[in-house]
């Protein structure tokens, strides 16, 4: 229930006036249950402001009116259905994004590790693998690697296949070395690349124990035991009813002491899970299974 | 009946920290309704916004994270790179693309709180040297809520006052000073009024 602050009524220009948020949730609700009967996809428990805005922004740009009518467009023409799958399927990603969460890693994490003969982890919600081949580098650089597993998982086939290729763009160079180095890089971030017409290639020995594979987190269930879980801006997209479902599978999934990394604005506090983690150093947010 | 099933949400750009203190330090402790503030910053900018911010209001000061609940007494900041999205009681945050350069948007807020606080959203534009906030306030105006911008003879930088008031013609126009004091009068007038309407 809500207060009337205005005192004006709705102006009558632009869409305010037969606007219905009611009435738009039913149809939202609509488009998506139809979107998954039809198509498969399974986007119903995704945070509903952050889908409600990328649906206007494709009314928009079709010209349309209404979501219903976007409905209508989406089931009786698949190629609309491919251009709401790239307007639902945000991928920006980063190497080394948040530096400062690497560092932590390295000093509080590693040394957990060191004490595994060997190490399982999965990085759900790869994208196109920036965070897989900083954390392949990072876990190279401790000794590590050779005795790693990582699984990368993600919804989406095009950037799983981006993710194999390791091939990013040349101008963010720059900007992922300083990344680097903030984070704790002990090499000249280059000896990683080599520079191509097309890209910075790397180096194939960052995926050789890389297992790249699509998993849904919403549909799919646990596949292995993992010592690290790295869910990193993947469920902010999720409501919370859902994200409650993961962090059940994340729980299931990882091993006794076993590592749960979330995104730097993503909390345990809103989750049911918190009492079953310790938080490793303060703002990152690094968690250990503790009971 | 409750107060925080409505929400204020601000916009500030360039000159921001000096308005939003000014503008916070005077809301009263209990002001009962939650504020989201956007301030354009850096992207590496880290919680300091939210601990000036405490330091000069008795609100309970939120650097915001996910999925965050909206409760009165409160002001929640956006953080840095990403955008903020208002849902019903609660704040969702999302990675996608700038708008108009922009990370957190100003707009992006706005629009989301209009859309699903309709008639009880207030949105206030203070200062800032882009263009930022205006199609959110616009939008908000729209939905039936209430537009407040400082005037551009009290902002430090008079750009984004100015562009709003071009794009919102009918929105109250006030000095940094009495911002405060016309926002708690509004939100006291909406809690004496009789006929309060569910949403
Ligand atoms: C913003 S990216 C995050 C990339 C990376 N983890 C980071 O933080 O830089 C979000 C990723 O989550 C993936 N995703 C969305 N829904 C998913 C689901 N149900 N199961 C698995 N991955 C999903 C998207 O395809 C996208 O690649």
């Amino acid at each position: 229930m809500a207060l009337q602050i205005a005192a004006t009524p709705a102006a009558s220009e632009g869409d305010g006036s037969t606007y219905d948020p009611d009435l738009e949730r039913i149809e939202i609700s609509l488009l998506l249950e139809g979107v998954y009967r039809h198509y498969g996809f399974d986007f119903r428990s995704y945070a509903f402001a952050s889908i409600r805005r990328r649906l206007w922004k494709r009314i928009e740009a079709e010209g349309l009116a209404t979501i219903s009518e976007l409905q209508a467009h989406i089931l009786h023409d698949p190629p609309m259905m491919e251009k709401l799958l790239l307007d639902l399927s945000i991928n920006v990603t980063a190497m080394f994004r948040d530096p400062s969460f690497y560092r932590a890693f390295r000093e509080h994490v590693i040394p957990l590790l060191r004490t595994y003969p060997f190490i399982r982890l999965w990085h759900a919600g790869c994208a196109t693998g920036e965070e897989v081949y900083s954390m392949a580098i990072l876990l190279q650089e401790e000794g590590l690697y050779d005795r790693s597993r990582i699984y990368a998982t993600d919804i989406n086939e095009v950037v799983l296949r981006k993710a194999k290729e390791g091939i990013f763009p040349l101008d963010r160079m720059q900007e992922y070395t300083e990344n680097y180095i903030a984070a704790g890089g002990k090499r000249a971030f280059s000896d990683y690349y080599v520079a191509r017409y097309d890209g910075a290639l790397f180096s194939p020995g960052l995926t050789k124990n890389v297992v790249f594979s699509l998993h849904n987190l919403v549909t799919d269930r646990s596949f292995a035991e993992f010592n690290v879980i790295l869910c990193r801006n993947v469920m902010i997209y999720f409501d919370k009813a859902l994200q409650g479902k993961v962090h059940g599978l994340f729980y299931e999934s990882l091993a006794q002491f076993g590592i749960l990394v979330l995104g730097s604005k993503e909390s345990l506090r809103f989750s049911s899970c918190e009492d079953k983690y310790d938080q490793i150093n303060g703002p990152e947010k690094i968690f250990r299974k503790a009971r | 009946m409750t107060a925080s099933a409505s929400i204020i949400v601000v916009g500030a750009s360039w000159g921001g920290l000096a308005a939003l203190s000014r503008l916070l330090g005077s809301l009263p402790d209990d002001f009962g309704v939650p504020v989201a503030v956007v301030q354009h910053r850096s992207k590496n900018a880290d919680a300091l916004l939210a601990s000036l911010l405490q330091d000069v209001t008795g609100l309970r000061v939120v650097d915001v994270e996910d999925k965050e609940a909206l409760e009165p007494r409160s002001v929640y900041i956006a953080p840095a790179n990403y955008h903020m999205l208002v849902d019903w009681g609660h704040l969702t945050l999302t990675t996608d693309p700038l708008v108009r350069f922009s990370r957190p948007s100003i707009d992006v807020t706005f629009m989301s709180a209009a859309d699903t606080y309709m008639t009880s959203t207030i949105g206030v534009v203070l200062t800032g040297a882009n263009d930022d906030g205006s199609r959110g306030l616009r939008h908000i105006v729209n939905r039936g809520g209430r537009a407040v911008i400082q005037s551009p003879e009290s902002a430090e930088s008079r750009t984004m006052p100015e562009a709003a008031r071009i794009a919102v013609p009918e929105a109250d126009v006030l000095p940094l000073d009495e911002i405060a004091a016309h926002l708690t009068s509004m939100v006291s007038a909406a809690q004496a009024k009789p006929h309060v309407r569910a949403v």
